[in-house]
């Protein structure tokens, strides 16, 4: 299945660079900023971009996204309302997105009306942390039929059942954690990465990319070099609200570290 | 049983971060062969009845029974176990697990506290690290056992985000399980989360049950007509329910009211809520239309929470259970007329359950045979019925 990620990996590959994916909360604090990011993150040379959805109980995000979350949903943000902002989002912008939800507000949306409705608004793949393949034979059939991506997480805990699992269901890339934890945590560099993701790449072709826990551009440089691309996230979201004036600066600095 | 997967028909299974798919699976085969293991079960029943104390007794309260003028009503005392509340069953029952499997630590969510002080007790028994979530609002409701908690050696940490109650404390322990998960075991307090926990809880508190099909049978010569118990999560309802659903026993789980099912204040998930997938499981869930999560009201925090046990919604889709609720008011009520009539300080959970026997027996014949699981001692609640009733202690 050729898809907008897959094509990105594939000239990425070709080039011998690796994809920056920075990710933001949508509608934190608001839409139109939210749209602002999106096009700065482009400007500043990402290759795919991460959408959040915001939701009541995240429970695989530390403060800093539970916080963005919070903020989201005080402003009225919804999945229904996300889906509609990239709709007009894709009059701007052409790069990859992907939605990170967790699986309630996409059961309560209809599952199938959910995949169908996400990808004529222009949704290239959707990461849903609490669904893991074992509960996702159905969103992952619908889903490929649509063309959406479905992109499953893989952990340093995870077992050889495990990878042969996730690797089989998943879509236009995986998503490695780096840590055993919650977003926004501390990366520890200490070697087994590049073991773990080298026995990952055993089972499968597909791409992995890195996330939880990058933050500076020499953790980017470092995970960069073991895998297909970096996903930062919390780190985004502090300088968005800490230090805005930074953030144009931030972003370049992962890019040129990510290769 | 559930099938496989940890469905019971269509609710359940298993929705959590990857991080920790492979310490449910790990437990989920620790815990099916502890059912297998010999030394697991004689250490079990040894610390049952030397520790946590069972059975606990079966207890005719005549005077409630008079007071209502109808159908006979016992009460399963499990406010005599050891730690004031049935909640110390599971918990001694999984530390021991813990052990087993080598697990250093061991982490709990609590709402009323119960949970977390039998958790924090079991780790003191065996020895083990313990740190309990609770929210600061229940950190407010219930500071005696915040207090016991420390005083059996467990860290207490404060869960200040979201309603600042049971799901949020919830939501915190998985977040530190899905960081320490390969030296820690998450001691779930209810039949509620991914599988196993469901069906290991309640396979930990389905000893009420049997104990009382044991005495009702020995006390009456024949099984009751009723049983009633308060559903939070549903581990004290499912271990008493448990022993007896292929039995011809009415049964009736007690949700809470809280200040009416109509000011949209309450925690009765089946009047108020709709399926959902809410921190591991598939079940019903008071939710918006986006699928967030609603904020819940209850005078008990036990009981204060937006979901349900899965099994409980499998039970009620197929109406072998029934579910009623009882107000703040109506839990309030039982708790003071229980401890004038038999001398029995109800825990304000359990006083839900006796609500619904208040409303019920006095219209059954005398030889109608209820009973009703005083899931927990009121000695908890007794400051914050005080600040309720306007009295300064």
């Amino acid at each position: 299945m050729k898809t907008r990620i897959s094509e990105t990996f594939k000239k990425l590959r070709k080039l011998g660079k690796k994809a920056f994916i920075p990710y933001i909360m949508t509608g934190d604090p608001s839409l139109e900023k939210t749209k602002e990011i999106v096009l700065l993150f482009e400007e500043c040379g990402a290759d795919i971009v991460e959408l959040g959805v915001p939701f009541s109980d995240p429970l695989a995000d530390g403060p800093t996204i539970q916080r963005a979350a919070e903020r989201a949903l005080q402003n009225g943000t919804t999945l229904r309302t996300v889906l509609s902002f990239v709709s007009n989002l894709r009059q701007v912008t052409q790069i990859p997105l992907v939605l990170m939800t967790y699986f309630n507000p996409v059961f309560r949306y209809g599952t199938e009306d959910f995949i169908s409705n996400a990808r004529n608004a222009g949704i290239d793949g959707v990461i849903i942390p609490d669904l893991p393949p074992d509960e996702a034979g159905d969103f992952v059939r619908t889903s490929r039929s649509h063309g959406l991506d479905t992109i499953f997480l893989l952990a340093p805990t995870s077992t050889e059942k495990r990878i042969k699992r996730v690797t089989k269901a998943s879509h236009g890339f995986i998503y490695y954690v780096a840590i055993a934890g919650i977003t926004g945590a501390n990366l520890l560099l200490d070697g087994s990465m590049e073991i773990l993701i080298a026995h990952i790449r055993q089972y499968t072709e597909n791409p992995i990319a890195v996330g939880f826990g990058v933050s500076t551009p020499d953790d980017a440089a470092h995970v960069a070099k073991l895998s297909d691309g970096v996903i930062i996230g919390s780190a985004i979201v502090k300088r968005l609200h800490e230090n805005p004036d930074k953030l144009k600066d931030y972003l370049f600095s992962l890019r040129q570290a990510i290769t | 049983m559930p099938d496989r997967r940890g469905y019971f028909g269509i609710y359940g299974g298993r929705f959590v971060p990857e991080t920790l798919m492979p310490a449910l699976e790990e437990l989920e085969e620790a815990f099916f062969h502890s059912l297998r293991d010999k030394n697991f079960q004689l250490q079990l029943t040894h610390l049952q009845k030397t520790y946590i104390g069972r059975p606990t007794p079966l207890y005719f309260a005549e005077r409630l029974t008079e007071h209502l003028g109808g159908a006979k009503i016992y009460l399963k005392r499990e406010d005599l176990a050891h730690t004031g509340a049935h909640k110390i069953n599971n918990a001694v029952a999984q530390v021991l697990l813990a052990k087993m499997m080598g697990k250093k630590r061991v982490i709990a969510e609590t709402g009323a506290g119960q949970h977390g002080v039998a958790t924090a007790t079991g780790a003191a028994l065996f020895g083990l690290d313990c740190e309990i979530y609770m929210g600061t609002e229940d950190m407010e409701r219930q500071v005696l056992n915040v207090f016991r908690m420390k005083l059996l050696g467990a860290k207490v940490t404060e869960v200040p985000t979201g309603s600042r109650t049971l799901k949020d404390a919830i939501n915190e322990a998985l977040r530190d399980w899905t960081s320490s998960v390969r030296t820690t075991h998450y001691v779930m307090g209810t039949v509620f989360g991914p599988h196993p926990f469901p069906v290991m809880v309640r396979h930990f508190q389905s000893v009420i049950g049997r104990e009382t099909k044991r005495q009702i049978l020995a006390a009456e010569g024949r099984l009751p007509d009723y049983l009633i118990a308060c559903v939070g999560g549903g581990s004290n309802a499912m271990g008493l329910f448990y022993a007896f659903l292929a039995d011809a026993v009415e049964m009736i789980g007690v949700e809470a009211g809280g200040k009416g099912i109509e000011t949209g204040e309450h925690a009765a998930r089946f009047a108020g809520g709709s399926i959902g997938v809410f921190q591991g499981c598939k079940s019903y869930l008071l939710q918006d239309n986006n699928g967030n999560v609603l904020g819940t009201h209850s005078v008990s925090a036990g009981l204060d929470y937006a979901s349900i046990g899965p099994e409980h919604s499998f039970l009620k889709d197929s109406g072998r259970v029934r579910y009623a609720y009882a107000t703040d008011d109506e839990a309030l009520a039982a708790f003071e007329l229980l401890s004038k009539t038999d001398g029995i300080i109800p825990a304000l959970e359990s006083a839900h359950a006796l609500a619904e026997v208040g409303k019920r027996a006095p219209a059954l014949s005398q030889n109608t045979l209820m009973v009703v699981n005083l899931s927990g001692r009121g000695d908890k609640d007794v400051q914050h019925v005080a600040r309720i009733k306007g009295i300064k202690l």
